[in-house]
């Protein structure tokens, strides 16, 4: 069933009778090609690209709870390709120009908006280094632009230019990021991916890998048993959970990041602002909530919960920010488990067990890069090689001292 | 969150910095080489359930702890001084 | 004003207030809220929906509200999507009502309601995709502006806002029946205590019904209650206040709301309470029944009928009225109602059996299908007896049982669990510590609620170690809810579950057709609960009307689980003071007062102000002033302060051996008297900081960290001394704040300086670069003297106590007079350290090493230290970019620093990319721009013509890659 403007209005007319489940609830089979461990974006992302990119075909998707309930359901939904390493801008380039065409692709409109993120500045070093990373950017193929003071301004008039402890000194904007609606991510993916034949399993949490010989076999689940040639794992958050089930020690933390949302608001948040001089970022929802959030709370967690702290440090930087924003009441505020990686950067890449490969590490920053890792985690698991965007995020980077650290800050991982 | 500090009582966690898995506590045999350093450096057991880990009290008395805390729950199961953890050589 | 008001009630006659809604001029009284208010100048449109812009009423009376969002207040102090059934009224107050276009009777965006059919849950997801460019033009701008609720003013709020931290034995949650007999039981007991409540008035439930306690109205019992609470010493009692939050380790969230007022000293505080125990008294909120076009304004709960009826003397319209209940609470709403002399239609109970507890018609087993009147209910469609008819009907109370408050107990990810029994979701897994009582523990009648408050205090503080006196509570109600399960009436047309965000039983059906299943599914997809209350009045119920349509029960089907806030809290009083231009500490300089005298200019360099440059009359540009300091080094001396650098004492007989180990060069070797620059790498084998690190003494040193890492390198320090060697003896304190700091460069710095030591040697016999001394100036002032250079001129570093050091800049300012001492700031400093080649943040930035900075050879091969092994990793070893000079061809053309390099002629993309420029300037030595930067095999590329790339504000530059010593690359000058 295809979905469009016309059949909309056919079913409005009718009644809503021909609405057909969005994705099938199959039973498990007891042998798939390749197993995705994780229905979270980049699991089903990974699967859809099987499908539909790589000609693959028995594929299931496990997900332990119910599908995009990850990070995937929790996040700021914010898109860019911003970065300054080469290890990272192309990747996450490649990301960007796959949103720009994925609507269209899965016949599912997911609320791509390119409405722009900006990144302040406060000093003149920021400037600096932001000139180096916009460089950086136009020469892997993005866009970006330098904004002086008074295009700050003009852009965004209601922010803090006459009262801040640190003064704006200028921007770094990318015109095509933005957002997307974080949900409709999540089941674009899913239902394009079962239209080709996925099998999608929910409530189906993976106990264990059969492996034999150094080979991976299959997977033990909640529903049974289920052999497998090839396991691609997806579960960023739980990484280290589950990777240690197969004997691995990942170079990941999981740490708690928190997410606040206001009530419904007329516009006022045009794009995405970052505070250069503080932990605050935000945008404004289609709905009129604020979307935004800051600093991760900066200690092992797996409790998809946070502290009144962090709260405070989010709200502090936005006021200060942008004062104007006081009267809007924080809504609803929750907690995400980040793989934080020790590098900052995430990992796309085969392991020490035959057939199975791992997808992770992916900070707080897996959101955009949904479209790229479903397609990249793809190319590995369906070709054997990496894809040339993603031939940077190697486990073995960290023991060749191949490391790829945007902020420099070290193997801490609460810093990245 | 407060964490019962061995010496001066429970403090807000405000008060300290988090560095991480208290594995930091045993750094490498500098002669052992880069496999054992990169290990140290990089590798985390990462648990879900009771975690060690050290925390500084940097607005307080400079004092690094070594805190038994539970990664589900956030309870604080043991506080205790690393230093005294270290030479009581039971890291 | 009176056409609605009824006979009694809390309010105060004798205090009327006048107030406005839509610019009409109303009256209420002293004790109403707005919505009261508002209900008795039966005004019963108030508001529009979110989706479909339906006229909506109040529907609550209690801040689960989902209707009656209002904008209080105006310009900076507007205050958008407040709940008027939470605001006490006050004279003067300015409401209006917001989301619509054109007037709240004749909302131009109501034809979203005409076109509801194509507006089913989910059905932006499947349109608007063609063409593409259109989202962002045409759809979304047109869909954002429908869509929101209130408008911000778009102004800085000008009210004053407050934090702070409270602690106490037990923290008692509710002020009602159950909350004030558990902080009567506990303050009696002699604990700390403290009672939070969100209303203005203590009492809860108490106020809002006729049942007396002990023979009298209720409300007299609670000001007893209070009076003694109040009387207490131990006991803090807190109206409006919220708690909101439930954090680790018993820290709970709240907001006090202390004023109204635009411009009190106060309006809100932000508190932290760390409580031993909690007791969670927050009481119970209405459910109701979704029939058709049940959201019309004079729609309510039957509970906040009764509340508006009892409380605020208000019915909820003129005409007649009529309850909806599948429970015997809503008998109870129909006999006060009666008892002020209401008109009452009857009692429409789905219950077949129902019977009626007074004089009134009862329509047991009957349902209300169907309502009219566009702007306020009109009449309801009764279906009883195998009939159905249109009955004329001002107002309807709809009573589907009662839901228990249990979100905080949910803030922990705890799961609530299903209470057959009690239809309701209780509390279970929630925080420690935190123990459910009352209407919160579903408990139904004021009887339980007063003893099960007790229990649950007594509880609490047992676990502490108190015991408490038997209760003296009074002799109170005890009935029975009676509850039936019926959760909805089936039929044709929408039936609202979820009022503000537009979801409908029908949306849920269609989430169940399109396999939107979950309970998180059904709310993504719906949107339901997804509305300023939370789904407060919503979630309950939709959970029970997808069980029916997969045929499971509840608890199979899912659970509801809240998180913080328990209602909205806004970023000002979250944000407190800490903003603006207290956003962070600012810390200044010992001569910052000096420096603001002498005209300076100021720069943020972390939390620290420093001067960036001094101009002096006629200068226009700070280029004019910067070059002028420059030249003024170079050829006479300067001063700058440089208290901001990191400064660490080392002491200990192993604080040369633990420097050892710090410090990637040799440290141990140093002798007394003598500095070295020392180099310092992460444990992953990074360049981290640098600085220099003196010897004052056997034992004892001085490191020098840079102003950004002053604070890390101590952490880090402290790690490495208490975390990996804690058995050498060795202490460290900072010393930043303790001693200021200037430096004192140029030709002429030895002269000036030997005009205030007292009787030192500064000959470069005595005291030659890279010595270091203790010693006095000014006639007895302690000093240390570090002869360093970071301009590399002859140049010290002189520090005496922070409290000194404006005096001792005055003087070499009074004793350099005739030398040309010239104060310089840190964009002088920074360009002298360009000219030198002298590291700094910019390429000390955490991606480089040491190799890449030149400084290879420092790592020392003959001792450990940390970040040596890993510094001979392969990516860090065989890393071929190296720190060089650029000098630009054409000597006016800026080297924007954040240029790429690239070879003459290449492509400019990723793969040809040759480094970065880190630093630049114009030098007024070279005469010409210059800049420091990482370029591929720089130090094999001397002489060579590489170009800056600069797209992103399409510059390019050529320029000569030369060594990154553009001053006195021999070292002479410092040494002289």
């Amino acid at each position: 069933m295809r979905f469009s403007g016309f059949k909309v209005v056919k079913e409005a007319l009718t009644g809503h009778r021909g609405w057909k489940p969005l994705w099938r609830d199959p039973a498990p089979q007891t042998h798939y090609d390749i197993i995705i461990v994780g229905g979270g974006g980049h699991g089903l992302a990974t699967a859809y690209h099987l499908a539909a990119t790589f000609g693959q075909a028995r594929i299931a998707v496990l997900e332990k709870g119910w599908l995009g309930g990850g990070n995937i359901g929790r996040n700021t939904t914010i898109i860019r390709s911003n970065y300054l390493l080469p290890g990272n801008e192309p990747f996450y380039e490649f990301s960007m120009k796959l949103w720009e065409s994925m609507e269209q692709a899965l016949n599912f409109n997911a609320m791509v908006s390119q409405r722009g993120i900006l990144n302040l500045c406060h000093t003149d070093a920021q400037r600096d280094a932001f000139r180096r990373r916009g460089n950086a950017m136009l020469l892997a193929g993005a866009d970006a632009e330098l904004l002086d003071r008074d295009g700050v301004r003009a852009m965004a008039p209601f922010l803090n230019f006459d009262n801040a402890r640190f003064p704006i000194k200028g921007g770094l904007l990318q015109r095509r990021a933005g957002t997307a609606r974080h949900d409709g991510v999540a089941w674009g993916y899913a239902r394009a991916a079962d239209q080709r034949g996925v099998d999608i399993l929910q409530n189906c949490e993976v106990t264990g890998f059969r492996i034999e010989n150094g080979t991976v076999k299959g997977v033990e689940t909640s529903r049974g048993y289920i052999g497998a040639g090839k396991v691609g794992v997806a579960v960023a958050g739980s990484s280290g959970r589950v990777m240690q089930m197969a004997g691995m020690r990942l170079p990941i933390e999981s740490h708690v990041l928190q997410a606040f949302v206001s009530e419904g608001l007329k516009p006022v948040i045009p794009g995405v602002i970052t505070f250069g001089a503080g932990h605050f970022y935000v945008s404004q929802s289609d709905k009129g909530g604020l979307v935004f959030g800051g600093d991760i709370d900066g200690y092992n967690s797996y409790a998809q919960r946070g502290n009144l702290p962090v709260v405070e440090d989010v709200a502090e930087g936005g006021m200060a920010l942008m004062p104007m924003i006081g009267r809007a009441r924080l809504l609803r505020m929750w907690g995400g488990v980040m793989d934080m990686s020790m590098d900052g950067s995430p990992i796309l890449d085969r392991t020490d067990v035959d057939g199975l490969f791992f997808n992770g590490g992916w900070c707080y920053g897996g959101f955009k890069a949904t479209p790229a890792s479903g397609y990249c985690f793809a190319h590995l698991l369906a070709t054997g090689r990496p894809h040339e965007t993603a031939a940077a995020y190697r486990l073995d980077r960290f023991a060749r001292g191949h490391v790829i650290d945007e902020k420099g800050v070290g193997a801490q991982p609460n810093l990245h | 969150m407060l964490i019962p500090h061995p010496l001066l009582g429970p403090r807000d966690a405000q008060e300290f910095t988090y560095l991480g898995d208290a594995a930091l506590l045993n750094r490498p045999d500098p002669a052992s080489g880069t496999a054992a350093f990169c290990d140290y450096v990089y590798l985390r057991d990462n648990p879900a359930g009771t975690h060690r880990e050290l925390w500084y009290h940097e607005y307080g008395d400079r004092s690094w702890l070594l805190v038994t805390r539970d990664t589900l729950s956030h309870e604080i199961l043991d506080v205790r001084l690393a230093r005294e953890v270290k030479t009581g050589g039971t890291a | 004003m009176t056409q609605t008001r009824l006979p009694g009630g809390l309010i105060d006659r004798n205090q009327p207030l006048s107030f406005t809604f839509n610019g009409r001029k109303l009256q209420g009284y002293q004790g109403d809220t707005l919505a009261s208010a508002l209900m008795a100048n039966d005004i019963r449109l108030v508001a529009r929906s979110f989706k479909y812009h339906r006229p909506r009423g109040i529907f609550s009376a209690g801040s689960e509200e989902p209707n009656a969002l209002l904008t209080l207040g105006e310009g900076a102090d507007a205050d958008p999507n407040t709940r008027a059934t939470v605001v006490p009224l006050r004279e003067g107050l300015v409401a209006r009502s917001q989301n619509h276009a054109g007037p709240l009777g004749w909302d131009l965006w109501s034809v979203n309601d005409l076109a509801a059919p194509f507006f089913a849950a989910g059905f932006y997801y499947k349109t608007f995709m063609w063409p593409r460019a259109f989202w962002e033009k045409l759809y979304e701008p047109a869909i954002r502006r429908a869509a929101g609720l209130g408008a911000l003013s778009q102004l800085p709020d000008p009210e004053t806002y407050d934090k702070g931290f409270l602690h106490c034995d037990l923290l008692v949650i509710g002020g009602g029946a159950a909350g004030l007999s558990a902080a009567l039981t506990a303050g009696r007991a002699g604990a700390n205590v403290i009672l939070a409540d969100e209303d203005l008035r203590l009492g809860g439930r108490l106020l809002a019904e006729s049942d007396p306690l002990d023979d009298a109205p209720a409300a007299d019992w609670v000001a007893r209650a209070e009076a003694e609470l109040r009387a207490l010493p131990n006991v803090r009692v807190m109206p409006r206040t919220t708690v909101f939050g439930v954090y680790d380790h018993g820290v709970y969230g709240a907001v006090e709301q202390v004023s109204d007022l635009p411009g009190a000293a106060l309006r809100q505080t932000l508190w932290r309470i760390t409580a031993k125990r909690a007791v969670m008294a927050t009481g119970a909120t209405e459910r109701h029944i979704p029939f058709r076009d049940n959201d019309r304004p004079g729609i309510l709960l039957a509970g906040a009928m009764r509340a508006y009826a009892n409380r605020w003397a208000v019915a909820p319209a003129r005409g007649k009225v009529a309850i909806f209940t599948n429970n015997d609470d809503g008998h109870r709403t129909a006999l006060d109602l009666q008892a002020k002399g209401v008109d009452l239609l009857g009692v429409i109970d789905s219950r077949t059996g129902a019977r009626p507890f007074g004089d009134y018609p009862i329509f047991a087993g009957g349902r209300v299908t169907g309502t009219s009147g566009r702007r306020g209910l009109r009449a309801i469609r009764l279906a009883w007896n195998g009939r159905e008819e249109e009955l004329a009907c001002a107002a309807l109370g709809v009573s589907g049982g009662w839901n228990p408050n249990i979100q905080l107990a949910s803030h922990h990810r705890g799961r609530p669990q299903w209470d057959a029994a009690r239809l309701a979701f209780l509390a279970q897994g929630g925080p420690e510590g935190l123990i459910p009582a009352g209407a919160a523990a579903g408990e139904g009648s004021t009887h339980h609620a007063l003893t099960s408050g007790h229990h649950a205090a007594a509880d609490a503080l047992r676990q502490l170690g108190l015991t408490t006196p038997a209760p003296a509570l009074p002799r109170a109600e005890d009935r029975q809810g009676g509850a039936e399960a019926f959760w909805h009436v089936p039929g044709k047309g929408r039936a609202w579950v979820d009022f503000q965000n537009d979801v409908t039983v029908k949306d849920i059906k269609l989430a169940h057709q399109e396999n939107m299943r979950s309970v998180e599914h059904l709310k993504r997809w719906t949107t339901l609960g997804m509305a300023t209350d939370q789904g407060k009045t919503s979630n309950v119920t939709a959970l029970a009307v997808m069980a029916e349509l997969t045929g499971r029960s509840i608890p199979e089907t899912g659970t509801t689980i809240f998180r913080p806030p328990y209602t909205p809290v806004s970023l000002s009083v979250l944000g407190g003071g800490d903003t603006g231009a207290h956003f962070r500490p600012t810390r200044l300089t010992p001569t910052h007062a000096w420096a603001k005298a002498q005209g300076a200019l100021f720069v943020e360099a972390g939390q620290w102000m420093r001067a960036q440059y001094f101009p002096r009359p006629g200068e226009t540009h700070w280029r004019q002033s910067v070059d002028r300091e420059v030249l003024a080094v170079r050829a006479g001396v300067g001063l700058c302060d440089v208290t901001t650098l990191g400064k660490i004492d080392v002491q200990g007989a192993d604080a040369g051996e633990f420097l050892n180990r710090i410090y990637a060069n040799m440290m141990g070797t140093l002798a007394v008297g003598k500095v070295r620059y020392g180099l310092m790498l992460r444990e992953d084998g990074f360049a981290y900081d640098d600085g220099t690190c003196a010897r004052l003494g056997e034992s004892h040193y001085v490191v020098t960290t840079t102003t950004s890492n002053a604070g890390l390198v101590l952490r880090t320090m402290e790690f490495a001394r208490q975390c990996l060697w804690p058995d050498l003896d060795v202490t460290l304190i900072s010393t930043t704040d303790a001693w200021a700091q200037i430096a004192v460069a140029g030709p002429n710095a030895r002269r000036l300086l030997s005009r205030v030591v007292d009787g030192f040697d500064l000959s470069n016999e005595t005291f030659p670069f890279m010595a270091c001394a203790e010693l006095t100036v000014a006639k007895g002032c302690p000093a240390r003297l570090f002869r360093i250079s970071f301009s590399g001129e002859l140049a010290y570093e002189i520090a005496v106590p922070a409290r000194y050091g404006q005096a001792l800049m005055d003087r070499l300012m009074r004793e350099g007079a005739d030398l040309g001492v010239t104060p310089y700031g840190t964009e002088a400093l920074s360009v002298l350290r360009i000219e030198k080649g002298h590291a700094a943040g910019a390429e000390l930035n955490g991606q480089t090493t040491a190799l890449m900075l030149g400084l290879g050879r420092m790592v020392s091969q003959k001792k450990d230290s940390i970040g040596a092994v890993m510094s001979r990793r392969e990516g860090l070893a065989q890393d071929t970019r190296r720190l060089v000079g650029l000098q630009a061809v054409d000597p006016a053309r800026p080297l924007p620093a954040g240029s790429h390099l690239f070879r003459e002629g290449a492509a400019r993309d990723t793969a040809t990319d040759q480094g970065w420029i880190t630093s630049a300037c114009y030098s007024p030595h070279v005469g010409g721009h210059i800049a420091l930067g990482f370029l591929e095999e720089g130090d094999t590329r001397l002489g060579e013509i590489v170009i800056a790339a600069n797209p992103l504000q399409g510059t390019e530059a050529a320029c000569r890659v030369v060594p990154a010593q553009f001053v006195d690359p021999e070292g002479g000058r410092l040494r002289d």
